[in-house]
């Protein structure tokens, strides 16, 4: 620096690429990462009675419905309850994390005109206050596998794998449709259509062999199809993916990452005009 | 920190021009563009916000923005704040830049005066430990006694305002961006806001600062600088350029 002095300088022709730049100041920038994840939770359930217990009680309350169903219509067994749970947990995540990144930077496009704040930042928080709700409705996922006498076995000690692999999934998209939804604010809603249709396109409530055999492959370009599977195996089935599953999932995460953070931090620029 | 007798130069533009690129007709909706795209219909029209603009400002000094809207001092603070990047020329800061978020912009209506300050420090870059020590002047400054733990959409609005201004001026930033938002408060708040202003000043701070009150910049700033369509039209003693200004109307 020019100055000997613990100034901060700002030089707007030194730039290291804009997808590093931005990962290095998110980490200056972690105490609003916290902030922001916090002011999140507490929002959400500001004005509630039962408070963070709607984070247990929706899925729970959702699994309930669909085990009535499933189990007097398809003549499903008890342990469906557990495997739809698992399947839904991971469902939300990722629709909440999606969805919270893309409304975030809508709501703090004001902000960003403004002030210098990490872009990715609203996205990773995102993603932060997703885990802090996935934590909790694991406490209600293990009292229906118990319930429903699926046994808990060590083999759960494997899904901070999933939930790694998971969550670099939803920041990679979630940064992908804000970027395109800064432009256009249409895309927020076709978004929430093609999220339904994604949604059964996942084996998140009907087990693989309730599919006909024919549309199995349509489900398995699916990249949701691999990441649900290798976070409901340790629980449901008691089993540790096999080495290929894990490559197969972990390429995934990465290239979705790297796809929509290149993305953003290369649209980034615009966006204090375009908000 | 800033030294206490040499001065340095706290901000400088060098050749500076802002382009902003958008379609010549707003496209609010993904599907209209790509109807549009693909009957290649998408003309970008390029809009220079700034041109050619050469300026050095010095710590310690206090420049008003002049100019008509649009001319590009909006523009010309969001540079300086990082917000944006020069298409042309170079940007040099030094020193931290706090912008006067406008009426309250960050803070959220259902957390309390107490979480939203925590958030807002969070924003402008500072740590939690940082900001409980500033936290007590913070609440004093802005006069809202216990309504601090109260959730902020109960707020009035000079409350906000108040809030607002108490929490972006006692993190004493080197810089501070002042766009355009001293007209809300009541008039002792206004008074009370110049002398803290005043006191940035003194302690050696650089000050940006926008408005359309001549009387404000002319007491507020030793220089001003008037922008023009985009174009730095003159730099110089506040009263010269004020002068120059209304004699162009």
């Amino acid at each position: 620096m020019e100055n000997s002095n613990s100034i901060p300088v700002y030089d707007s022709k030194r730039r290291i690429s804009p997808a590093l730049e931005e990962f290095m100041e998110l980490i200056k920038y972690r105490n609003l990462i916290v902030q922001t994840v916090r002011r999140n939770i507490l929002v959400r359930y500001k004005r509630s009675v039962l408070g963070v217990a709607w984070t247990m009680l929706n899925p729970l309350g959702t699994t309930i419905i669909l085990a009535i169903v499933f189990s007097n219509v398809f003549g499903s067994t008890a342990s469906y309850a557990a495997y739809v749970l698992s399947g839904l947990i991971c469902w939300n995540f990722f629709a909440q994390a999606t969805n919270d990144a893309i409304a975030q930077i809508i709501w703090g496009g004001g902000l960003l005109k403004r002030i210098y704040i990490p872009r990715t930042l609203f996205a990773v928080a995102a993603l932060g206050t997703g885990l802090v709700n996935l934590s909790l409705a694991l406490v209600p996922l293990l009292m229906v596998t118990i319930a429903t006498n699926v046994p808990i076995r060590p083999t759960i000690i494997f899904l901070p794998i999933p939930i790694l692999f998971l969550s670099m999934f939803s920041l990679g998209i979630g940064l992908f449709v804000s970027s395109i939804a800064v432009q256009f604010v249409d895309v927020t809603e076709m978004y929430q259509i093609l999220l339904t249709a994604w949604m059964y396109l996942s084996p998140v409530i009907y087990t693989e062999d309730m599919l006909p055999a024919k549309f199995l492959w349509i489900v398995k370009l699916n990249p949701m199809y691999y990441i649900i599977n290798l976070f409901r195996d340790p629980i449901y089935l008691g089993r540790l993916p096999e080495l290929s599953d894990i490559f197969i999932t972990g390429s995934i995460a990465i290239i979705s990452l790297i796809v929509g953070w290149f993305l953003f931090a290369q649209k980034a620029d615009e966006f204090a005009y375009r908000i | 920190m800033p030294q206490q007798f040499a001065t340095y130069k706290a901000i400088q533009l060098e050749n500076v021009g802002v382009r902003y690129r958008a379609p010549s007709e707003r496209i609010p909706s993904f599907k209209d563009f790509v109807i549009r795209w693909l009957q290649r219909k998408i003309k970008n029209k390029d809009f220079w916000a700034l041109q050619d603009i050469n300026l050095t400002i010095e710590q310690g000094e206090s420049l008003g923005l002049i100019g008509h809207n649009g001319a590009g001092k909006s523009t010309l603070l969001k540079l300086i704040a990082r917000v944006l990047r020069p298409t042309n020329g170079r940007v040099i800061v030094r020193g931290q830049v706090a912008p006067l978020l406008e009426f309250g912009a960050g803070f959220h209506p259902e957390l309390t005066g107490r979480e939203n300050v925590f958030l807002n420090g969070a924003i402008l870059g500072y740590k939690r430990k940082e900001m409980e020590e500033k936290f007590g002047r913070i609440v004093e400054f802005a006069e809202l006694g216990e309504f601090i733990d109260a959730p902020m959409r109960t707020y009035s609005s000079g409350m906000w305002a108040r809030l607002g201004f108490a929490v972006a001026t006692d993190i004493k930033p080197d810089i501070l961006i002042i766009d355009e938002i001293l007209s809300v408060g009541d008039e002792s708040f206004q008074r009370k806001s110049y002398a803290r202003m005043q006191e940035f000043i003194d302690r050696g701070a650089t000050l940006l600062f926008v408005s359309h009150s001549m009387q404000v910049v002319e007491a507020m700033c030793q220089k001003a600088a008037w922008i023009n369509h985009g174009h730095l039209m003159m730099v110089g003693k506040t009263s010269e350029v004020i002068q120059a200004y209304r004699e162009s109307q």
